[in-house]
């Protein structure tokens, strides 16, 4: 493991003393050629941080791609403006192309040039870098996405996550004022997958760059994402704070089987005996399991994930049950589920809110409506990081 | 049977004839090529129609009007006398011109379909990693499009060796300067010569034949290249 704080440093530059807030301001009007097949468009005005990784999701074909393209200024005839952190990169008067951007951008397929190895991969942004070379940073770079030992191989003799690590190392070098992902995992497997998510998420506690993250997987949202903008027909639906969306019972996101809350969570105690843990929240607190492979210290923050699916509720609190987790709540929404037999019941903890997804048949049994109080089960095994 | 000194020239002339269009082509139609390979226009079409037209036109079709547009009375055979430099019909230059537009489609295709090959994505990212327009095309463009430069020196020259009827129309047979093997050899028949015609035209299958084993070789390793690194 590479000194911690030796890694925070790293790119985290203040640049320029900005009037407002850290911001971006991205408002762009596209309309493609009314010979694409489904005529699409985009129309977006949009504020979003200027800090911290921002999800944009949405169904594939939600202009996703497009957004991020106008924002690198890839997409032609694209008429708006681009304000970044307080630099202008588009308006009405000015475009500044794309190689003039302080960007680095990461591609759904790694898009290496095939002529140079990874290092010279590597090598071929640090030239074009305005900023003073920094060896420093090639090291930290290359030791955070791990990929020392490939440095001399060709893309071509790189597995899909070596390959999509060594993109993202390129992108770092650039020294970026904005980072932009487009679905870097999509084309992977879900080993791969799952091999590159710790790398993404030493990306974002190593290198203090503001990240847009364009997915359609709600997992990797979860585990990466502080902030998330929706997307739908290439116009932005919604956004906000992670576990704000997540939790609303309106916004159906992702397959209905992965709907649920996300809970902010500090770990309070580790349970060596039974390998378990104790988090609380604003409301109440958890016990789940504590994994080896995560090696969760006291006092760590965690974001969890209650699938709306595993979260029962019962009149009385029930001692008999193998549930561990039981919290008190009273229900603020009920919202019927595109499935005739179920519903989807928003449910206030303290200040959070979880989501449960009941049939319309228990609901009624139950006597349910607005304002009960009831107590939540939770499964501990369900919950997901 | 052996090369005379007149057959030795000739093959001078050829020679300096195909390098000198085959260098012009790779840097006047290469803009041509990335165009064609990157345009969205309506042009595209008739513009490698034209590019196209010396692959169909017979030769002598070609140089007819070669002729009439380099002479004293057309439009290029006015631009080079204003420019003082007399008209080109009959002179090596005026072949360089002809030959030029004649083995242009052998340059340009492909070329275009090596950058067509290419895709935007390597260029778009060169972009995002701040590589002006002129830099993506030396770093990433050229490089990746090797292959197809590499074809079309080889059979822009080979092309140019080749023909003859446009030479007849434009070059004439003027020893030293136009006269070139294909003509020198059609000289040789028509005087009977049939043991230096042999050896001319023994040179020139010898040439054809390794041109073209180099061409296939070469190929064939980058396709066994790319295969092996195949996962």
């Amino acid at each position: 493991m590479v000194d911690k704080n030796k890694k925070i440093k790293m790119l985290d530059k203040p640049s320029k003393p900005v009037p407002s807030v850290q911001e971006i301001q991205a408002c762009f009007y596209l309309r493609y050629a009314p010979l694409a097949k489904p005529s699409f468009g985009l129309d977006i005005d949009i504020n979003i941080p200027g800090q911290g990784i921002t999800a944009i999701f949405g169904e594939s074909g939600s202009g996703k791609t497009s957004l991020l393209r106008c924002i690198a200024g890839l997409e032609k005839n694209v008429s708006g403006s681009l304000h970044v952190n307080g630099e202008c990169w588009q308006n009405d008067s000015m475009f500044i192309p794309t190689h003039k951007r302080s960007l680095g951008y990461v591609f759904q397929e790694a898009s290496l040039f095939e002529h140079l190895t990874a290092i010279g991969n590597l090598h071929y942004a640090i030239k074009r870098n305005s900023q003073a070379a920094n060896p420093e940073l090639l090291e930290q770079v290359i030791s955070v996405m791990g990929i020392k030992k490939v440095l001399s191989q060709l893309p071509q003799q790189l597995s899909g996550g070596e390959k999509q690590r060594v993109a993202i190392a390129r992108a770092l070098l650039r020294q970026p004022k904005l980072l932009l992902m487009d679905e870097p995992l999509a084309s992977l497997d879900t080993a791969r997958k799952l091999e590159i998510l710790p790398y993404l998420e030493r990306l974002r506690s190593s290198f203090n760059i503001p990240i847009l993250y364009v997915s359609h997987a709600v997992d990797e949202i979860v585990r990466l994402a502080d902030h998330v903008v929706i997307m739908r027909q290439g116009k932005v639906l919604t956004q906000g704070g992670i576990t704000e969306l997540f939790s609303r019972a309106d916004l159906t996101l992702g397959v209905s089987n992965e709907v649920g809350a996300i809970l902010e969570c500090n770990v309070v105690e580790i349970d060596t005996k039974w390998h378990l843990m104790r988090v609380t929240f604003d409301g109440g607190e958890l016990w789940l399991p504590n994994k080896q492979s995560e090696q969760n210290k006291q006092n760590d923050v965690q974001r969890i994930r209650i699938l709306a699916s595993d979260v029962s509720l019962t009149l009385t609190p029930h001692t008999d049950s193998s549930i561990l987790n039981v919290l008190s709540g009273k229900i603020v929404e009920i919202i019927n589920d595109e499935e005739p037999a179920m519903s989807l019941v928003r449910l206030k903890v303290g200040a959070t809110y979880l989501l449960a997804r009941l049939t319309l048949k228990s609901l009624q049994k139950l006597d349910l409506t607005l304002g009960t109080r009831i107590w939540i089960q939770i499964k501990s095994a369900a919950i997901v990081r | 049977m052996s090369l005379t000194d007149g057959d030795i020239a000739t093959i001078w002339v050829t020679l300096r004839l195909a390098t000198t269009v085959t260098i012009l082509l790779l840097i006047f139609t290469t803009p041509i090529a990335w165009w064609l390979a990157r345009t969205r226009s309506w042009l595209k079409g008739p513009v490698s129609a034209i590019v196209a037209l010396p692959l169909v036109l017979p030769p002598t079709v070609l140089g007819f009007y070669l002729l009439l547009a380099m002479g004293p009375n057309g439009a290029i055979g006015q631009f080079t006398q204003a420019l003082g430099l007399g008209t080109l019909p009959f002179t090596f230059w005026g072949l360089v011109v002809a030959s030029m537009v004649y083995s242009m489609p052998f340059v340009v295709q492909p070329i275009q379909n090596a950058i067509e090959a290419i895709g935007e994505r390597p260029i778009e990212a060169a972009a995002t990693l701040g590589a002006g327009p002129l830099d993506r095309f030396f770093t990433v463009v050229l490089p990746l499009a090797k292959p197809g430069f590499m074809t079309a020196t080889i059979l822009g020259f080979a092309h140019t060796v080749g023909e003859f009827g446009i030479v007849l129309m434009i070059g004439g047979s003027i020893p030293g300067e136009t006269r070139v093997v294909s003509v020198q050899i059609y000289d040789h028949v028509e005087a009977l010569e049939y043991a230096q015609a042999h050896a001319l035209s023994g040179v020139m299958v010898i040439f054809s034949f390794v041109v073209l084993l180099t061409l296939y070789t070469f190929q064939r390793k980058r396709k066994a290249v790319s295969m092996s690194y195949g996962r």
